[in-house]
């Protein structure tokens, strides 16, 4: 870990943060760095081609940025192979692309699928179609006071021996840190195959997929300093070889012909159509952009701040804040104030230049076990600052005191 | 520096005290409208006579923004026949309302609105997008 973290030396490769206003919105989507623009504008303005499908220099320039960003996922996820890497359009694309393929192939009438209550949507939808369409059952695990995961509830629900087990690495209301190792090895133990949403876990955690153990993780690029439109599905060799494809069309394909086609092998099977190829370039940058910072350096400033919010922020009396305590939570705190509605609140500290989310965050049945129609929600990344969340509490006075 | 032009006395008024706030007992015609996105719920009560809004009364919870504009629309309906509260229009709301709504706040200062038509004149064709969707 670099032994002093200069955040404002990194605030300057931001170019939004430049406007001044405190954005605690990084869960949401994050800011991107100079790097990441740099490198897509180089291949918009350098090489400019498609990949894969000519044989003339900049469409050979272009193939190598777009497989080299690959490569760069597979070191930062510590995959075995290049192969296990598949470009999406983010993590919601990546968990589809599961239901609809492996799913479908292997999901029966009264398979179980366990869930939690603290997922994402896109982490519940697609399991509702596929069980609805197969005939599945699903169960979800619930959270304790803490917002901690009641894992006395995962071990009874492995016992029922389920077919797949599906669960965030991080809550993106919560902040909560699940013991994703953990549970993945008790998961797997019990015979099951794991799905992890690592959308909020890979920009400020990471992961190693192979000491893990699961065998489906899916990340977006745009909340890693990424680019939107470009995701990742990692899966296991032997799963991805197995599954049907996911889309027809172009660039999928080995031969086709009237009746049937052979398929191209991976990743390729995966990434029909032509691909968001700046967007994977921008991911690569990303990625080195991340990983240049350090993910435990970005983890330790993230647990940093997260401490110095959550005392701050219980000097504000009216506020509820839920989720862990800094120690098992990543840089997200969801809160509710007393007579004073997120939108309303949103809406105050915008004019104070600070932008938060307010809403039911894409978790509407974990708002439903919190007993709340919304939260309001402050999240840091690698470039958040104390200032900042003086900011925040400084805007949520104001709000008291208009609201008085 | 933020000011506060946008929570203005008045729409804070209204949301602290709401006017014509609570239910009617058997009334003519009952709606609720809901925001998933934000829980925002309003909900009417109208008793009519001889063709006019005699009474109304609104239930609800949620952001300043959707409980004061709910709260001002019964101060117009009452006493209103129902063939001018039919015309009653987006930009009428807005301009009692007398604050800038940015688009994401539409559907809260909108859904009051909502529950006028939806409810009050059984259109089951609505335009989304007239309510700020
Ligand atoms: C935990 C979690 N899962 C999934 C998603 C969906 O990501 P995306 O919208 O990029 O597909 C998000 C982001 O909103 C998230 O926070």
């Amino acid at each position: 870990m670099l032994a002093t973290y200069d955040v404002e030396a990194l605030r300057q490769d931001f170019p939004f943060l430049q406007t001044g206003v405190a954005y605690l919105d990084s869960a949401n989507t994050s800011q991107r760095p100079r790097q990441v623009l740099e490198a897509m504008e180089r291949y918009f303005t350098g090489f400019n081609a498609n990949i894969h499908r000519s044989a003339y220099r900049a469409s050979e320039q272009a193939t190598e940025a777009y497989e080299g960003a690959r490569d760069k996922v597979r070191a930062f996820l510590n995959a075995a192979s290049r192969k296990e890497i598949i470009y999406t359009r983010g993590t919601t694309e990546g968990i589809n692309l599961v239901a609809y393929s492996w799913g479908r192939q292997n999901i029966r009438a009264g398979d179980l699928i366990v869930l939690t209550i603290m997922e994402h949507h896109s982490n519940i939808v697609p399991w509702q179609i596929l069980a609805r369409e197969k005939g599945a059952r699903l169960a979800y695990v619930d959270v304790d006071e803490q917002g901690l995961l009641r894992q006395d509830q995962f071990e009874t629900l492995l016992q029922q021996g389920p077919r797949l087990v599906c669960f965030t690495q991080v809550s993106n209301t919560l902040g909560t840190i699940n013991p994703y190792r953990e549970m993945t090895a008790s998961a797997k133990a019990a015979g099951a195959t794991v799905l992890i949403d690592g959308a909020q876990g890979a920009p400020h955690l990471g992961i190693d997929v192979q000491e893990t153990g699961c065998d489906f993780y899916a990340f977006s690029g745009h909340k890693i300093c990424g680019p939107t439109g470009i995701g990742i599905l990692y899966g296991r060799r032997e799963l991805l070889e197995a599954m049907p494809p996911f889309m027809g069309g172009g660039d999928m394909i080995r031969a086709v012909r009237l009746y049937d086609t052979d398929y191209a092998p991976l990743p390729e099977k995966f990434e029909a159509g032509t691909q968001a190829i700046a967007e994977a370039i921008g991911l690569g940058a990303a990625i080195d952009y991340v990983q240049g910072v350090g993910l435990d350096a970005i983890h330790a400033h993230e647990q940093a701040l997260a401490e110095y919010a959550l005392e701050a922020l219980s000097e504000v009396s009216g506020l509820r804040v839920f989720g862990p305590p800094a120690s098992g939570r990543a840089g997200v705190i969801s809160m509710w104030m007393d007579g004073i509605h997120p939108h309303d609140l949103s809406t105050i500290l915008d004019r104070h230049d600070v932008n938060i989310r307010a809403g039911h965050n894409c978790t509407m049945p974990l708002m439903e076990r919190l007993g709340v129609p919304a939260t309001a929600r402050a999240s840091f990344y690698l470039y958040t600052t104390r200032k900042e969340i003086d900011r925040l509490v400084a805007g949520l006075e104001d709000a008291k005191r208009i609201f008085g | 520096m933020a000011d506060d032009q946008f929570y203005r006395d008045y729409i804070l008024d209204h949301f602290r005290h709401p006017r014509n706030y609570g239910r009617l007992e058997n009334p003519d015609i009952a709606h609720e409208e809901y925001n998933p996105l934000c829980g925002d719920l309003v909900g009417m009560d109208f008793r009519i006579q001889d063709g006019t809004i005699e009474d109304v009364r609104f239930h609800g919870r949620g952001c300043a923004i959707s409980q004061a504009s709910a709260s001002l629309m019964t101060e117009r309906l009452k006493g209103m026949p129902l063939e001018e509260a039919r015309k009653i229009t987006k930009e009428d709301v807005l301009a009692e309302l007398g604050i800038e709504i940015s688009a994401a706040r539409l559907k809260c200062a909108l859904l009051p609105l909502k529950v006028v038509k939806v409810g009050a004149y059984g259109l089951t064709d609505v335009d989304e997008e007239e309510f700020g969707s």
